[in-house]
């Protein structure tokens, strides 16, 4: 701390002499959220030009084999599909940053009417949050428990099953994981509902048990993951000579684990389990699938699946501002938590 | 230690063997397992939703063609679209690393920047987008998971080169007057190999898991090809009149991931790059 407090007003000197004194920290946190902008910026570029790789087939690929002329006329019209990208490009953009996120087409194309994004997506963002958060509020104790448990019993035969279980978990696609314990607890054993059917714009907390597979879907990679890097972390750290001298000095072993290691071994492993928050983005959209789960994730597969554009591009920005923001996140946190880092930026 | 030691170090362990047993069982069996086919597997067989029975041992599917069949076909596109996959984005980081790693120029940043912006998109979205735009086929999918591995692989490939370039040996090659290819291909690449490949397991596990997860999301392999993953998205509405349509493609996945990954972390651990911290994204 005092080698952060000596530094600290030199650094200051040299950046901007003339202006008040900032602590260090605000400019990397400044420095970081820019850069996680200009980052959504380019992504939003990638998405739009990836999903008009093939701008005269969107209109015919939308209206199926319904197409007529006039209909496809009227999509392409939607669609602005006459104007130049770019031009398609800066009004999606302008509108998706002032809360407009332009209408499906595919809803559109069976209604006949244009409907907005913004309506039909505000439930399933609910939805999908709170699995996300159900999820991550059985992670971080789960992980640190089991992690703690496996390093502090290294080699025993709970430290073998820990990392033989999670080992093999890992590498189980969230579909297989899902299928398999859609056979086991719904098929086999009749305990728990195999799919998400709730009544549209209803609260999933009408009917809790629709959560609890999507949940230990999500939970059993994730929570590998997590699992075997929080015991990695906690190994070194038990190695360590502040430990060892914790031990000599006759602390009993629960206090050296716990008041000890354990504390500096949690600095690392918030930075995992935010990590791993921002893979559970990838999981949560094939979990939502298995399961019909009324989700944001859910919502994109399908609206893939009708090649509806202007549906995937806003669920598409809306992941990436969760995923680019989980990372800005698990970046900062890593600086507060380790002092050191504060000042070599 | 001479290089074939280093490299069955690996099969000491215990997971190690484990994993290598269950690889080459799977490889076995879809290689195999077509010609032991009972039936074609696009053609219907029998009524539909059949339990098990001696002349269907696993029963029929939705539209009544024969489930074993279809699993003994349904290895070949997980494993060799996978595989492709990877290969694909080892040749294309392999050579986007060592010219931004070598060439001093302009080159260097823009090639970087383009791979950061890359790593910014959760890998599943930048799939799904490319379905969106450019359809459902195929080379789209292979191309789309190559894709997903190419900046990683990039980042690597260019810090090593980095490294390499500056040897005597690199420098020898510059004074004769070797051109690019040649001096990239000879002299640098297989100096970076060893660190790259290193990790070649665990990409391909990632690889399975992304492609068959988009299979089965519907957005990758189309009906009627035969694929593991496709098979339990298909069979998922007739679980309950025959389960074993589903049980089956999905222990069948998590058998070849299990294996191939115990194969990935055994070879990582064994160079001495322990795989606890390091995840390629999903």
């Amino acid at each position: 701390m005092t080698a952060t407090e000596l530094e600290a007003p030199e650094l200051v000197l040299v950046d901007v002499p003339s202006r008040r004194r900032r602590h260090p920290l605000v400019g990397f946190v400044l420095r970081r959220v820019a850069a996680g902008i200009a980052t959504l910026f380019v992504v939003s570029i990638l998405l739009f030009a990836g999903t008009n790789v093939l701008p005269g087939d969107v209109a015919s690929a939308v209206l199926g084999r319904d197409s007529t002329p006039a209909g496809l006329a009227q999509i392409r019209k939607e669609l602005d599909l006459n104007r130049p990208a770019s031009e398609r490009y800066w009004s999606w953009l302008s509108g998706f940053v002032q809360g407009d996120l332009g209408s499906s087409v595919a809803s559109q194309a069976v209604s006949g009417e244009p409907t907005p994004i913004s309506g039909l997506i505000g439930d399933r963002i609910r939805n999908t949050a709170t699995l996300a958060l159900c999820t991550v509020l059985l992670l971080v104790p789960l992980s640190i428990f089991f992690g703690v448990l496996s390093a502090t019993r290294a080699g025993s035969p709970v430290d073998h099953a820990v990392t033989g279980i999670s080992l093999g978990l890992i590498s189980l696609p969230e579909f297989v994981t899902g299928t398999l314990l859609v056979l086991l607890l719904a098929q086999w054993l009749g305990l728990l509902p195999a799919v998400s059917l709730i009544a549209i714009g209803a609260s999933v907390f009408t009917h809790p048990s629709i959560l609890v597979l999507p949940v230990l879907t999500l939970l059993a990679a994730s929570l590998a993951q997590t699992t075997r890097m929080v015991r990695a972390g906690m190994l070194e750290v038990l190695r360590s000579d502040y430990v060892e001298w914790a031990r000599l000095s006759g602390h009993r072993e629960r206090d050296v684990v716990f008041r000890y290691a354990l504390r500096n071994a949690l600095a690392p492993t918030v930075q995992v389990i935010a990590l791993n928050v921002q893979w559970l983005v990838g999981g949560i959209v094939v979990t939502e699938y298995v399961f019909g789960y009324p989700g944001i994730g859910q919502a994109l597969v399908q609206a893939v699946s009708a090649r509806d554009v202007p549906y995937v591009l806003s669920v598409g920005m809306l992941i990436a501002i969760v995923y680019i923001a989980l990372n800005v996140l698990a970046d900062l946190l890593v600086v507060l938590l380790v002092p050191k880092l504060r000042t070599a930026q | 230690m001479t290089a074939l030691a280093v490299r069955l170090r690996f099969a000491r362990t215990g997971y190690g063997k484990v994993g290598l047993a269950g690889s080459l069982l799977l490889l076995a069996l879809i290689a195999v397992g077509p010609l032991l086919a009972p039936y074609d597997p696009s053609a219907i067989a029998g009524l539909p939703l059949q339990h098990a029975s001696r002349q269907f041992p696993l029963g029929t599917d939705g539209l009544g063609r024969d489930v074993l069949s279809r699993v003994l076909w349904g290895g070949r596109s997980i494993v060799g679209l996978s595989v492709l996959a990877t290969s694909l984005a080892y040749a294309a980081g392999a050579s986007i690393g060592l010219l931004a790693g070598y060439t001093k120029s302009i080159l260097d940043p823009l090639l970087m920047r383009a791979m950061d912006v890359l790593l910014a998109v959760p890998p599943l979205l930048f799939l799904l987008v490319l379905a969106t735009g450019a359809g459902r086929s195929i080379p789209v999918l292979v191309l789309g998971v190559a894709t997903v591995h190419v900046p990683s692989i990039a980042r690597i490939v260019r810090a090593s080169t980095q490294e390499v370039a500056t040897h005597g040996y690199v420098e020898a090659a510059v004074a004769r007057g070797e051109r690019l290819p040649a001096l990239l291909g000879r002299e640098i690449l297989p100096n970076v190999l060893g660190t790259v490949l290193a990790d070649a397991g665990i990409r391909l596990t990632a690889s399975i898991l992304i492609l068959a997860s988009v299979n089965f999301l519907g957005l990758g392999l189309q009906p009627p090809a035969a694929d593991w993953a496709l098979m339990i998205s298909e069979n998922r509405g007739g679980i309950a009149l025959n389960s074993l349509a589903v049980a089956a493609p999905a222990l069948l996945i998590a058998f070849l991931t299990i294996s191939v990954n115990l194969v990935a972390d055994a070879v990582a651990r064994s160079l001495g790059t322990s795989t606890d911290r390091k995840r390629v994204a999903r």
